[in-house]
């Protein structure tokens, strides 16, 4: 099965975000940058499931700037067996451009399953798996918590209100992959002397026009500043007059 | 002229409230656009969801309703309300932003070639264009973006928007599935097994972090939101408490988390960090209980109490039964 993972590089789950002059996206200066975290369990199943089938290959592709370069190479350290970097200089925020590229690249390539995190946490999209998979006409299950192969088709799992949803899936086919279906493997040394002969090829990303338009980007509204009520269990009637006079929340 | 279309969720034949809010989203748009609102349901035995949708405010109900869509289909779904949302002429197309719509509404986006916005916590339409405000970066910003390309396809953050003060007697019409083979198909639904109360649809989260020192001492943060009463709270939990093995990962609020936006949210034991911020912060009250009064919890809360929370949970849960009782 040749198996094609979505990465992207992001701003780290713990940076502040500082707004750019133009109002419309963010400050870089000083942000540290990191492997999308949900594209971890993709990599990880993706390495799986090739030692599971004992043959086919695994291809890390992301969308970005030449600074993408050091995830993919993270990747190919951990075992992917190449890279491709669909280079741009330009932010990508909207899904269905980010789409319309990998779905033009997919075609290229032999491809019987895409694997991608279940969202990446700058813009927040969690829209590109289903999205990719209408326009490749794959199969599709997004926020997989569980996964296995069997007779060329897949089981997955997902939680969804209240329940855990079990379903089929075909081949060939787009999954996204949420926390908690594996535990990803680091790079060793081993892998990351390897990395440095695997391919890692570069094309620029053929994106079309955005489908949205930004208009601003902005820090949330402040909340007003709260109160301390008091200290220990004395004030707990003090929490309930506020929860239900003044918050009418009770 | 456009019209909006409100793709309905319904699970075991009950319309779920997140479609409401759905319904209140689209006549807010439909009344600037001037256009109609159309509500899509798909499934099988929709007679009962569809009365519902019919007295919602909509103007037009859509059943594709058939035993092909017995069970939910990404793709089948898709192409279902693809179709009609075209015949529909669809300007904008909404649904809740759940487990079916973050996987149904991108691809309806992709089949129909529109734009799409994700998790929205409002939308507006100015001159005939439509857009969005939407959180990215878990929260720490919020991007407002309009779309150049119909239609515009947006996903509602739950608990945004008020569930729809109804009326009417909308036209049903029914439509049987599209043929073709479906890729993807649910063949099981396992509830689980507490029957809780989903977190991103709950009217109170309380939540617990390390502060409980160990994971046994979720009793307290479950006996708190079970004093809300039967299908009022849920319980989360930090990223620290997640990662510790104490809590499932279904119950982390944050940036790697759910994204939770209740009328209250009570952080027990939660110091504050930046990605557990993010995931809450746009809850409409929000209580901090913590044995730190340092602790960045408190600058985003409405109320806080400084104390150790084997003393003050107790009290509080106690409390809060009272006025349940009484109510």
């Amino acid at each position: 099965m040749d198996i094609v993972v979505c990465i992207k590089r992001v701003p780290a789950t713990d940076t502040a975000i500082k707004i750019a002059a133009d109002g419309k996206s963010i400050d870089p200066a000083g942000v540290t940058f990191e492997l999308n975290a949900y594209d971890e369990f993709a990599l990880e199943q993706a390495l799986r499931l090739k030692e599971q089938l004992g043959q086919g290959s695994v291809t890390v592709v992301t969308i970005g700037s030449k600074d993408a370069q050091k995830e993919l190479r993270d990747a190919l350290a951990r075992g992917a067996d190449k890279a491709v970097l669909l280079t741009t200089d330009q932010w990508v925020f909207d899904g269905a451009s980010t789409a319309a590229a990998l779905a033009a690249w997919i075609r290229t390539v032999p491809c019987q399953l895409v694997l991608c995190g279940r969202q990446a946490v700058d813009a927040d999209n969690n829209q590109l798996p289903a999205n990719l998979a209408a326009r490749l006409g794959f199969a599709c299950v997004t926020e997989v918590a569980k996964l296995t192969l069997e007779g060329g088709a897949f089981t997955a799992e997902r939680d969804i209100e209240g329940a855990r949803e079990v379903l089929t899936c075909r081949t060939p086919a787009v999954i996204s992959c949420q926390k908690g279906l594996n535990e990803p493997r680091y790079a060793n040394l081993k892998g990351i002397m390897a990395a440095k002969k695997k391919p890692l090829e570069e094309a620029a990303a053929q994106l079309p026009t955005p489908a949205l338009e930004v208009v601003s980007l902005a820090l949330p509204p402040q909340r007003a500043a709260g109160r301390i009520l008091g200290n220990g269990a004395e004030a707990v009637p003090a929490l309930i007059a506020a929860l239900r006079d003044e918050a009418k929340v009770l | 002229m456009s019209n909006i279309v409100v793709v309905a969720e319904v699970r075991g034949g009950q319309l779920k409230r997140t479609t409401l809010e759905a319904v209140t989203a689209g006549l807010q748009l439909a009344q600037k656009s001037g256009g109609k609102v159309i509500a899509i349901a798909c499934g099988s035995g929709l007679d009962g969801a569809c009365a519902e949708l019919a007295g919602s405010g909509v103007h037009r109900v859509v059943a594709v309703d058939g035993p092909a869509f017995a069970h939910y289909s990404g793709d089948g779904y898709a192409r279902a309300v693809a179709e009609h949302a075209k015949a529909a002429g669809a300007g904008a197309v909404l649904m809740a932003h759940t487990a079916m719509g973050k996987d149904l509404l991108p691809r309806v986006s992709a089949l129909l070639e529109g734009s799409i916005a994700t998790d929205a916590i409002a939308v507006a339409c100015d001159g005939g264009t439509f857009g969005a405000t939407r959180p990215v970066f878990a929260g720490k910003a919020a991007m407002t973006v309009r779309a150049k390309q119909a239609p515009f396809c947006v996903t509602l953050r739950p608990n945004n928007f008020a569930v729809a003060g109804g009326g009417g007697s909308a036209e049903v019409t029914k439509a049987a599935p599209p043929a073709g083979d479906l890729l993807s198909v649910v063949k099981e639904i396992v509830a689980s097994a507490t029957g809780r109360t989903p977190l991103q649809e709950a009217k109170v989260v309380v939540a617990g972090g390390r502060g409980l020192r160990e994971a046994e001492q979720f009793k307290l943060i479950e006996d708190l939101a079970a004093a809300f009463g039967p299908g009022v709270a849920a319980v989360g939990a930090s990223r620290a408490v997640v990662d510790a093995g104490w809590r499932p990962h279904r119950e982390q609020v944050g940036q790697t988390g759910k994204v939770v936006s209740p009328p209250l949210y009570i952080a027990v034991g939660i110091s504050g960090a930046i990605q557990h911020l993010a995931g809450m912060r746009t809850a409409r009250t929000i209580v901090a209980i913590n044995k730190d009064a340092d602790a960045p919890i408190f600058k985003v809360a409405d109320y806080g109490i400084v104390g150790d929370a084997f003393e003050v949970v107790p009290a509080l849960t106690k409390a809060i039964a009272e006025v349940v009782k009484h109510k």
